[in-house]
């Protein structure tokens, strides 16, 4: 199935990824390849199968409600770009 | 042309457990920015989520409570996108499969019986908390929430004026804190509300376009956004315009909803099965397991007070409508057989003590303390009036009643001699009504017995004293 550049740009942006435009079109023969692939797997029949939910065949695995120490708000602030106190900072976002 | 507005509530409720969802933080409010958060609520590559099992014990009693049904394969999905609350970003929610779907809340509006239809009820986990402080380009995070247990209560669009949903509000945040799984403070965000609202010419079935309202803090600011937008939308079908479809502040200060315009590109979450949870199943057994561990919910609380104690309907109401003050009723109850005289002097005076200080504990306010009030007055040892001063010196000072009676020098008069004494001082200076009372006049004996009240400084048993004039005016 072909894929537009529109479509490639659209999707860039969702994932935040900026492409040159000779990116643009290296991916849209990529995507465009991998819905074609897509598009023959549509042919089979799994109207009997129930979709899977996970790759691996186990259920039920908890924690219990028991706290646990967290990590020193230091060690990881000292990972941010910016922060002011005990806060990361971040470029203005209000709704 | 007559209509009427659609509405349909969203509602997000933060689940108390000790730990987050998916990792051993602590689930806390209050605490300082970013000292619960950890590799797993940051979402920091390598680490990975698992369930907390409380929280789905939880939401599963919820959804039981709403008279929903629980799903018995259980997954969650992954919902993509950007924003600096969101640490891995994404959110971890559930699309196609939500825990519960076909539930319901019977309330009772103006005397109205009404089922609102629950479409659905899911478990997701929250974002961090985003502060903007003012006059500055930036916007500070903490992830202390991130993480933390939500469940999505959603209603079908059954709600059909304001006081619908403020009603169905109001019993959704009772059943919840009855069940004991969240503190429902909607000022503190553990509870929040959206609403979606249209309006329709009365009679037609297709549905108008909507709006959805956000940031109430309260359920009377629910309560007053719809009633704001209802008529705001029929002014403008009234006006020949279209509503758009689109999402609107609550403005609390100027009392108006206004129009986010933000580009508002359309949301495409692209969810997918969440890849490091597995699937998690609820057998029948399960289920019947979780339905019995249900506490008694407040309609059927509000039931048996009505049956075991002849309350009528409001009273009962007043009693359930807050977890605690039934509580606090029943454990008098044990104490002090009156159910009647508990319940009037809790939805009369401690009520009002209640209103500006919400909890016993703020009050000083023990079981054993009331019930001891009651039985002072019930076996004459003070005057009602007495007694309501020394509730209010309970809770002003924590001392027990007793203590307050006896600094109050607040004991009733009831010795016959004593109160003799005060009723012929007042018979000398109010001839006149003595001899009204003689005359006929059954009103003058009222005065006299207030006289008598007033002279003792209010001490006197009001009864034994109007027995002792009635003998003593007998005699002129
Ligand atoms: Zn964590």
């Amino acid at each position: 199935m072909a894929i537009s550049k529109e479509e490639v740009k659209y999707i860039a942006n969702l994932a935040r990824l900026g492409l040159a435009e000779a990116e643009v079109e290296h991916f849209r023969e990529q995507l465009g390849s991998i819905l074609g692939y897509i598009d023959k797997l549509k042919k089979v029949d799994v109207s009997k199968i129930i979709p899977m939910a996970h790759v691996l065949d186990i259920k039920n695995v908890y924690r219990q409600d028991t706290v646990l120490p967290s990590i020193d708000p230091q060690k990881v602030l000292q990972n941010a770009p910016s922060r002011e106190g005990q806060f990361f900072k971040v470029p203005k976002v209000i709704e | 042309m007559e209509y009427e507005p659609v509405i349909g509530l969203e509602v997000h409720v933060q689940l108390k457990t000790k730990t987050k969802a998916f990792c051993g933080c602590a689930n806390e409010f209050g605490s300082k920015e970013n000292s619960n958060i950890c590799p797993v609520c940051l979402g920091l590559p390598g680490s990975l989520p698992v369930l907390n099992s409380q929280v789905l014990v939880s939401a599963a009693k919820v959804a039981l409570a709403l008279n929903g049904t629980i799903r018995n394969f259980i997954k969650f999905d992954r919902k993509n996108y950007f924003y600096p609350d969101l640490p891995k970003n994404f959110q971890i929610s559930q699309f196609d499969m939500p825990l519960s779907e076909h539930g319901y809340m019977d309330i009772k509006v103006d005397g109205q019986a009404k089922r609102i239809a629950i479409k659905r009820v899911h478990l997701e986990e929250d974002a961090g908390k985003l502060i903007h402080p003012e006059g500055t380009a930036c916007s500070l995070v903490d992830f202390n929430r991130a993480g933390t247990p939500l469940l999505e209560i959603v209603s079908e669009p059954d709600l059909h004026s304001p006081e619908d949903a403020y009603v169905y509000l109001s019993d959704l945040k009772l059943a919840l804190q009855y069940i004991g799984v969240s503190d429902c403070d909607m000022e503190k965000g553990s509870l929040r509300c959206d609403a979606n609202i249209s309006v329709r010419p009365v009679g037609q079935i297709k549905l108008g376009t909507k709006a959805e309202l956000k940031n109430m803090n309260s359920f009377k600011a629910v309560r007053t956004a719809l009633e704001f937008e209802f008529k705001r939308q029929v002014k403008s079908l009234e006006a020949g315009e279209r509503i758009v479809q689109e999402t609107r502040l609550w403005d609390e200060k100027k009392e108006a909803t206004f129009s986010m315009r933000s580009k508002e590109e359309a949301h495409d979450y692209r969810y997918f099965p969440e890849p490091d949870l597995p699937p998690f199943t609820f057998t029948d057994a399960d289920i019947k397991g979780i339905r019995k561990s249900l506490p008694e919910l407040p309609k059927e609380r509000l039931g048996r007070f009505v049956a075991s104690f002849g309350f009528g309907e409001k009273d009962a109401a007043v009693l359930i409508s807050d977890k605690e003050l039934a509580d606090f009723f029943e454990a008098c109850l044990k104490i002090y057989n009156e159910p009647k005289k508990i319940a009037n002097w809790l939805i009369g005076p401690v009520l009002s003590h209640l209103k500006s200080n919400l909890s016993f504990e703020a009050l000083h306010l023990s079981p054993e303390n009331l019930t001891k009030i009651i039985s002072l007055v019930e076996d004459g040892t003070v005057s009602n009036l007495a007694g309501k001063s020394i509730l209010a010196e309970v809770v002003e000072t924590g001392k027990p009643p007793d203590t307050i009676v006896r600094e109050k020098n607040l004991g009733q008069v009831s010795d016959v001699d004593e109160l003799k004494k005060i009723i012929e001082e007042v018979a000398a200076v109010n001839m006149r009504s003595v001899d009204d009372y003689a005359a006929g006049k059954e009103n003058a004996l009222m005065f006299l017995v207030g006289q008598v009240m007033r002279k003792s400084g209010g001490k006197a048993n009001p009864k034994i004293a109007r027995d002792l004039l009635a003998e003593r005016l007998k005699k002129t």
